[in-house]
């Protein structure tokens, strides 16, 4: 185990994400209640912190509260890594959290300033994944295992895992784009379906990968599983949250149903995205290939944590002699 | 390099957001009343004529459904006795449909018309609109009235006119608003209350009819032509029909519309 991991630190970078997590919930919330403008001034709501809690206001203002939360505790998460985070990178990264929550904030007094325009609404959705992915991506870097001497694997095939974990972290963002798009009546639904099976395709080929040139890598197998898991899940929700609104359609109050479907497929969205992320970062943290080894001599060196530079660079190291796919310890 | 290229991302994305904004506010200003508009063409009701009949809906009436009071306690304790019924398909006797604006669509394009003066009331009483769908001409004064001890938000999302979003208190003042340019309908909602939703027809003439409980309406004073009239339901749809009204003819014309 490494010196520079910080229990407290990660707990707290844990915290933030789970929190994040319930902030994206209260959002979904408010999109499917149509709650957004249920409080016309920003950032007091009807001129007070605390107005009575009724109807969409409870959803609208509520959510505000959260991010309130939320926003706090990332101004407390960059300035811990500020002070006790040994690896730039990492500082760095609780500082573009804090950029990101701030302009998060914005983007949300534009949505009820312009009266929800959809590309507005669109940018506040699809940068509340980005926001979230990186407060996991800190709960990461901050833990015992990123910090932690690892077995590495070697990849041999073609492409690089990583490339098409970076894919699916890239196709699945811009599928929650589109899926935020819809929702806000920018785009047709299209676009979400075609993106879906993109989504699904890269992460059928990742899994696949995983499967054939990692079979003893038990993290990377768990890592492809839970991932499959999660698209297969978000699949059927996303037929159920579809199904549900076109038969709701022309009614004058959205059932319970259609509500809750709809928010718990755009927060297994995030789910999803966050799964990805998990992966490429995993994958980058464990797995290494056979060109990266042959420009650096054939020897594996990648064992220690990455410590002052950046996320690929390790301090410590132990020459390893290339393998043949297998995991190395 | 690399911050440059940051920074120039950042400032395409802020340029592309505000500029959707930007977009917004001029339409806001295009939506002005017209400050010169032309002279309304007289109609001369010595020789004018009507259109009258009934919208009925064929096949069994759909059962309103109970909407869900309870996020705000006092609508829920309005509706303690009678629950509150969704509107979007008002059956009456013998199949009268409610709620359906017939309106003529084609034929009076070579006219202007002077915009009524009367303000058109809107009420949020019981939680609920009351009338649930009203019609309107251009720059016609629509007044929002709040009967009830919470507070409401007005939200039309239309998709000619400008956006707006007011709150009103418990009963408030009254709001006077109107819409600039024809549009059939605006979708009108209360977002602190979810079930509360509303229909604002906008015409750029006088021919509109909102049928009632029985299904009927009445075009009067309506110069002798030819005309396509039109009837708009919230959610059955649209539906037209072709009439000839001569000098002084009383025309009988009927809707009917079945489910989708």
């Amino acid at each position: 185990m490494n010196a520079a991991y910080k229990p407290a630190l990660h707990l707290y970078a844990v915290f933030t994400a789970i929190a994040t997590f319930l902030l994206l919930v209260a959002g979904a919330l408010v999109t499917s209640n149509e709650a957004g403008l249920a409080v016309p001034d920003w950032p007091l709501s009807y001129g007070s912190l605390f107005p009575p809690m009724v109807g969409g206001i409870f959803y609208e203002h509520g959510h505000r509260l959260v991010a309130t939360f939320v926003g706090l505790l990332t101004v407390g998460l960059a300035v811990a890594l500020l002070f006790v985070e040994p690896r730039r990178w990492v500082r760095r990264l609780g500082l573009v959290a804090l950029a990101a929550v701030v302009a998060q904030g914005i983007l949300g007094y534009l949505t009820v300033k312009f009266l929800l325009p959809p590309a507005v609404s669109v940018a506040h959705a699809s940068l509340a994944q980005i926001f979230f992915c990186i407060t996991v991506a800190l709960a990461i870097f901050t833990g015992r295992w990123w910090q932690s001497e690892v077995p590495q694997v070697q990849d041999t095939g073609s492409p690089r895992l990583q490339t098409l974990a970076l894919a699916a972290v890239a196709a699945t963002f811009l599928q929650l784009v589109s899926g935020a798009a819809f929702r806000h009546n920018a785009f047709g639904i299209v676009p979400h379906l075609i993106g879906a099976a993109v989504v699904l395709l890269l992460i059928i080929l990742a899994g696949r990968a995983m499967r054939i040139r990692f079979p003893d890598a038990r993290l990377l197998r768990r890592s492809g599983a839970m991932l499959h898991a999660l698209v297969g899940t978000q699949l059927l929700l996303g037929a159920a949250a579809w199904y549900s609104r076109v038969a709701s359609r022309g009614m004058q109050q959205t059932p319970d149903s259609t509500i809750w479907l709809t928010v718990i497929h755009t927060v297994f969205g995030a789910l999803v995205l966050a799964g990805t992320v998990v992966l490429a970062l995993v994958a980058h943290r464990v797995v290494r290939h056979e060109r990266d080894e042959k420009e650096r001599g054939g020897e594996l060196e990648f064992v220690g944590a990455p410590i002052g530079k950046g996320p690929g660079h390790l301090a410590s190291s132990a020459r390893l002699p290339l393998g043949s796919g297998k995991a190395q310890s | 390099m690399r911050f440059r290229l940051s920074f120039a991302c950042m400032a395409l994305a802020c340029a592309v957001v505000l500029g959707g904004c930007g977009k917004k506010e001029k339409e806001d200003e295009g939506a002005a009343a017209p400050a010169n508009a032309p002279a309304a063409t007289p109609v001369d009701s010595a020789s004018a004529g009507s259109v009258s009949g009934t919208v009925k809906f064929e096949g069994a009436a759909p059962k309103p459904a109970r909407l869900k009071t309870e996020a705000d306690p006092y609508c829920a304790k309005m509706h303690t006795s009678a629950p509150l019924t969704s509107e979007e398909a008002v059956v009456g006797a013998g199949g009268a449909l409610a709620n359906v604006v017939v309106y003529v669509k084609t034929g009076l394009e070579n006219r202007t018309f002077e915009t009524s003066k009367n303000a058109v009331e809107l009420n949020q009483e019981g939680c609920e609109y009351k009338p649930h769908v009203i019609a309107v001409q251009t720059n016609q004064p629509v007044t929002i009235i709040n009967s009830d001890d919470t507070t409401h938000n007005i939200h039309p999302t239309p998709a000619n006119n400008p956006d707006w979003n007011k709150s009103q208190g418990p009963k408030a003042e009254k709001i006077t608003q109107s819409f600039a340019r024809e549009e059939i309908a605006i979708p009108v909602k209360c977002n602190i209350h979810g079930w509360m939703k509303s229909y604002i027809a906008v015409f750029k003439h006088p021919y509109f009819k909102v049928t009632g409980k029985d299904g009927t309406f009445d075009l009067q004073n309506l110069p002798a032509g030819d005309y396509t009239l039109g009837a708009w339901h919230e959610k059955y749809g649209k539906s037209e029909q072709k009439v000839t009204v001569g000098a002084k003819e009383a025309k009988k014309v009927d809707f009917v519309f079945k489910a989708s």
